[in-house]
């Protein structure tokens, strides 16, 4: 599996990074390299094996659906960079 | 008494409870001794007014006979964790001038016990690294340096400047966090002794996440017995963590015994490396006789799969990483870049990401990204999550066979130059060779230090125990730390 530019420029997007046009080459050779350290995995035969969900057998806790926390307003916009009228501002999403 | 900073916690909290010392004279001491210290890079943020209110209030904690073991006892924090109205921003630009509304549960319940928080320690970018060298803060810097050498090491990492700190008594222990390695490796780059907890046994809640499946916090200290007390007070069930384990934490301090007659170690074939140092090796053999000496019984085990943890592990933590990081969007808090015109709500997520986030930690959540994305998941992450199935099997297999403990090399090399392996970041990764199946696993390990190479840096061991066996493990650890004698100390140069 190589990857070539356009499929560098494509995760980038998904990522939601920008990389400028000239980075791209060097940013897919990495991904090249660490992807065939990755690439020793299919060596392996796991064709019976289920994939781990969860390292220490346990069953999560349940509780009550009932309101626990709340009324921090002003805590939750605290660190915001930009909080108005008691809300996130973001540029607008709609034209 | 003098030189306060350089007690252990052990030390220390009998001084205190005998009326020897204050926690006040503790304190000043330790922050004396950091700010006499910017050359290492240790501490990031220094808390001294909120330390010494602390420590005042712990001095009276321990007149009112009311003392926790940790009450008094000056420590540093890991930048990862969320520390109320301190700066908390996992040595990244995408977090600065981030100020925590709450306190992590881990360093809340250090700060319940009386333990006194001197300041937030140095690491690697959101604990992406193996040498501290990602940090925003620059570099953290060993204080051990090689014969009469004069080029600066790297402590390790992530962990780097709680290791760094340890070693040249800035605090009395620190609080590490380790998701492959990154409080074993720092502790054997350093001489320090590094818990990593069973995962589960330290909630993570407030600390800034990595990939919570392998995330794990720990004690970094100058003893075995330090890591008893301190992990102690730093485990516990949490219900704000889902996956925090509700188990009774044992007195481990208690079950230092140093007897280890009959224990069954282990000493996995597979982790005889190729181009391992020869000292290495020979550090192992010797540690291996030295718990043989101490009346365990030494067999050799294999654990087929471990090639393959380290690339299994570079899918699953960025996997998981690129879904922990997509939080940091310039939204709700952090960084946000300034918008050109016209800019819409896209723009302002890359470019926010594209500076708040380094290299190293660009590079890991595309490259989860990428093995997340459609028609690569299976070959990749579930594939990765089947080689973790089998890895975390190659234990289990071991322990049902009466092994109590796996003895292993800590790192493949003493602590290396900074600047030396930046460019490759396959080379870097490889530091996590001996660390990361524990982490896959799930099991405690703990890294102590047993000898010195040639150049006079300190070298490391790592036993692994059984799953919530922590008060086991540490008892073989401190039977190890016995035996080796390791007392040497990095000459001041800072």
């Amino acid at each position: 599996m190589s990857i070539d530019i356009e499929t560098a420029a494509r995760v980038a997007k998904l990522a939601r990074i920008k990389v400028e046009e000239e980075d791209l080459p060097a940013l897919a050779g990495e991904f090249n390299a660490i992807l065939g350290f990755i690439e020793q995995l299919q060596e392996l035969n796991v064709d019976d094996v289920e994939p781990m969900t969860s390292v220490t057998p346990m069953r999560l806790k349940r509780r009550e659906d009932v309101v626990t926390d709340g009324n921090q307003q002003a805590k939750v916009l605290a660190n915001a960079p930009d909080a108005r009228e008691g809300f996130f501002a973001v540029p607008k999403v709609v034209e | 008494m003098s030189d306060l900073n350089k007690l252990t916690i052990a030390e220390a909290r009998d001084a205190l409870r005998k009326g020897e010392t204050t926690s006040v004279a503790l304190t000043e001491a330790c922050l004396a001794a950091i700010d006499g210290a910017d050359a290492l890079g240790a501490f990031v943020h220094k808390t001294p007014d909120l330390a010494l209110e602390r420590a005042k209030a712990a001095d009276a904690r321990i007149a009112a006979g009311d003392a926790p073991d940790m009450c008094g006892i000056p420590v540093g924090i890991k930048d990862l964790f969320c520390t109320e109205g301190v700066p908390s921003q996992a040595a990244s630009k995408i977090l600065e001038g981030f100020l925590p509304q709450y306190e992590s549960t881990v360093s809340g319940q250090l700060k319940d016990a009386g333990a006194v928080m001197l300041g937030k320690l140095n690491m690697d970018e959101f604990a992406m690294g193996s040498s501290n060298e990602t940090s925003v803060y620059g570099n953290a810097v060993n204080p051990w340096k090689a014969g009469n050498g004069e080029d600066l090491l790297t402590p390790g990492g992530s962990s780097g400047g709680s290791a760094s700190a340890v070693a040249a008594d800035l605090c009395l222990a620190a609080t590490g966090t380790d998701t492959g390695g990154s409080i074993r490796q720092p502790a054997a780059f350093t001489g320090t002794v590094g818990l990593k907890p069973t995962y589960g046994r330290c909630s993570r809640w407030g600390i800034v996440a990595f990939a919570s499946s392998l995330d794990q916090a720990g004690p970094m200290t100058k003893t075995v017995r330090d890591a008893a007390i301190m992990g102690r007070a730093m485990m516990g069930h949490d219900p704000k963590d889902s996956t925090s384990a509700d188990l009774a934490v044992p007195d481990f301090e208690a079950m230092l015994t140093g007897d280890i007659r009959g224990k069954v170690i282990g000493i996995p074939e597979e982790y005889r490396m190729d181009g391992m140092p020869e000292e290495i090796e020979t550090l192992w053999h010797q540690g291996a006789e030295m718990l043989r000496d101490a009346g365990a019984e030494i067999r050799d085990i294999s654990l087929p799969h471990t090639k393959y943890a380290l690339p299994a592990y570079y899918v699953i933590a960025p996997a998981e990483a690129s879904s922990n990081l997509a939080r940091y969007d310039g939204v709700r808090f952090g960084h946000r870049a300034k918008l050109g015109h016209g800019d819409g709500i896209t723009e302002m997520y890359e470019k926010t990401r594209a500076e708040g986030f380094g290299a190293e930690v660009q590079r890991r959540v595309m490259i989860g990204t990428y093995v997340l994305s459609a028609g690569f998941y299976d070959a990749y992450y579930n594939r990765a999550r089947k080689v973790r199935a089998l890895i975390k099997k190659d234990f289990d297999d071991v322990f049902a066979e009466g092994v109590d403990s796996i003895l292993t090399p800590a790192t493949p090399s003493a602590a290396f130059e900074l600047g030396k392996e930046v460019s490759d970041p396959v080379e870097m990764y490889l530091n996590d060779v001996f660390t990361v199946t524990v982490n896959l696993a799930g099991l405690p390990g703990v890294a102590v230090p047993t000898g010195l190479d040639a150049q006079g840096l300190p070298l490391g061991l790592q036993l692994i125990g059984r799953p919530w066996e922590e008060g086991d493990l540490l008892n073989t650890a401190y039977a190890l730390e016995n035996a080796a004698g390791f007392v040497a100390k990095p000459a001041k140069w800072w």
